[in-house]
């Protein structure tokens, strides 16, 4: 980026965290985060395996709701209605409604091509067949399968390669229009090749969604992020504009890890 | 500066491997044993019944005389039966199992009702006898009717069903379920979305199972007091005039095919013995079909399903 960066603060934002507490149990597993995602833009998470990147992550559409013994503290405030995603009178239902998430390993529904990417618009009740093609095809385009798929829509999900199922996938996040669009470690499962795919993908879909992606692969995060978040045992240790935290990072530790001197 | 030489590597090899063998050759005795001993019941029982397995054997009532018995009444009896008895297992087992999967939270109560569930499916047949003689029988009133007989086997089963639903259930991966989840779906979403139609081809087997066990109980239904000689059939569940279907046919008396064979073998003309013959071939036969048909249903729904 050659251009000088606009100051963070005078970024719109779409989600900020303040004061997050996660607890698995016993284990305390995100201390104090803050921490904020700037809208329409990429922000990476990074961190050594167990650093609670993947938590934090999962803590936006309340997944950790899904089993018992966890627990939350502080906010997370979406934007523009600045309501706490966390709070326990929020419907987790509500949230996973404007949210949409992309897993590790692709996991399309044993259904059809299009009942996969439907199936969310269905969930909204959602039943006219005409709506239900075009929000289909629309997100089929924007995952960039629409022309790879386009007889093949009531085949069987599992007959595409990895990397077209993590893209259905994709499109299956798409298709409800999420305000924000999570990403766990979105290419580990994929060979070099899907993986790029994905990475334009991700880099077309920030000029429309605000996205948060895991990731532990550095230079993945350097490609494809604006902003990179560098975490370690549960901790925020610096959150900055990428090319600062991959060039000039202020602290010893993110230096560390992105140095390969540790991690 | 090796451990062994060669040559004694090569000796140690060739003496693992007799060990090999030496099992490979017990495992194979001990599956011989197994299905031998079915495989010579199964053709003496053929043998001795082939001379009976008539269209007529399947449309007379049983008789005083062995060469005009059939078992008319006891097939449909056990064809009756079957159906209260899935009527009723099936949504009772596979609700019961979706619950404890996917509703209930996980605490010592969950883990009480786990073990209880495992020791009913131990519990001895007879004893579902007298419970159902002592609840529908008296209790309710049901007499010794097709009602009574397809509780009461509902009930035996009713354990398989619920461990098969929950083994159904749990072999979907954990990020699937996830999956349907973060589009925010309900629970009841993802257990008709998903769920259910996933675990189907399991649950089916289950029950396929449970019913190929209840198919050839014998005890329970005696103890509820099942006749042995029954020469009429129960009212028949569909009519020609309003309002076509009737449910008479729950009250009737009945007989079953094993009570049926348990009639025969106990008399002293050997005539009947090959009557009792037969109808064992029929029965073995009828649970056979059933299992066969479970393989072929599991095949069919999970070729559209790899996790």
């Amino acid at each position: 980026m050659p251009d000088p960066k606009p100051a963070l603060d005078s970024l719109p934002l779409k989600a900020h965290a303040a004061g997050l507490n996660f607890h698995y149990g016993d284990f305390h597993a995100l201390k104090n985060i803050e921490m904020p995602i700037h809208d329409k833009r990429v922000t990476a998470l990074i961190g050594p395996s167990g650093c609670g990147k993947s938590t934090f992550l999962r803590c936006f559409n309340r997944m950790h709701d899904l089993y018992p013994g966890n627990r939350y503290e502080g906010e997370i405030r979406l934007q523009p209605d600045n309501v706490n995603l966390l709070d326990r009178a929020v419907d987790p239902i509500e949230v996973r409604m404007r949210l949409s998430m992309v897993f590790q390993k692709p996991n399309p529904f044993p259904k059809t091509l299009f009942e996969n990417v439907a199936y969310g618009l269905r969930v909204r009740g959602i039943k006219r067949r005409a709506v239900l093609e075009e929000k289909v095809e629309e997100a089929l385009r924007g995952a960039a399968l629409w022309n790879e798929v386009k007889d093949r829509l009531h085949e069987q999900a599992f007959n595409l390669s990895g990397g077209q199922q993590q893209r259905l996938c994709i499109a299956r996040a798409l298709a409800t229009e999420p305000e924000l669009l999570l990403f766990d470690e979105p290419t580990s499962a994929l060979d070099p090749i899907a993986t790029a795919s994905i990475e334009e993908l991700i880099a077309e879909l920030k000029e429309k969604v605000t996205i948060l992606i895991v990731t532990h692969n550095m230079q993945q995060a350097a490609r494809v992020s604006d902003f990179t978040a560098y975490m370690y045992l549960g901790e925020l240790i610096e959150f900055g504009w990428t090319d600062d935290i991959f060039i000039k990072p202020k602290n010893p530790q993110t230096e560390a890890y992105i140095t390969g001197r540790f991690g | 500066m090796a451990l062994q030489s060669a040559a004694e590597i090569r000796a140690l090899i060739a003496r693992h491997k007799r060990r090999d063998v030496i099992f490979g050759l017990f495992g194979i005795l001990c599956l011989a044993i197994g299905l031998l001993t079915f495989a010579t019941l199964f053709v003496d029982m053929l043998i001795d019944g082939y001379a009976r397995l008539t269209p007529e054997f399947f449309t007379n009532f049983p008789s005083r005389r062995a060469g005009q018995a059939g078992i008319l009444s006891a097939w449909v009896g056990t064809v009756m039966v079957m159906f209260v008895t899935a009527a009723v297992a099936v949504p009772l087992g596979v609700a019961s199992g979706i619950y404890l999967e996917e509703y209930a939270s996980k605490n010592w109560v969950t883990d009480v009702i786990e073990i209880n569930i495992s020791n009913l499916a131990g519990v001895p047949s007879i004893v579902y006898g007298l419970l159902a003689l002592g609840l529908f029988v008296y209790q309710f009133g049901l007499g010794q009717s097709v009602a009574t007989a397809g509780l009461t086997l509902a009930l035996l089963i009713l354990p398989v069903v619920i461990v098969a639903t929950r083994e159904a259930i749990r072999a979907i991966p954990a990020a699937i379920r996830e999956a349907a989840y973060a589009l925010g779906a309900t629970r009841w979403q993802v257990v008709q979305g998903h769920i259910l139609p996933y675990s189907m081809g399991g649950i089916m087997t289950g029950v396929i199972i449970g019913m190929a066990r209840a198919i050839g109980e014998t005890a329970p239904i005696i103890t509820i007091g099942a006749l042995t000689f029954i020469a009429f059939l129960p009212p028949s569940p569909v009519g020609a005039e309003f309002p076509f279907v009737s449910f008479e046919w729950l009250t009737s008396p009945f007989t079953v095919m094993p009570i049926q064979i348990f009639n025969w073998t106990s008399r002293p003309d050997p005539a009947f013995q090959a009557n009792a013959a037969a109808a064992g071939f029929i029965l073995v036969f009828m649970t056979l079909a059933m299992n066969g048909l479970a393989i072929w249903l599991r095949y069919r729904i999970r070729r559209n399903i790899k996790w």
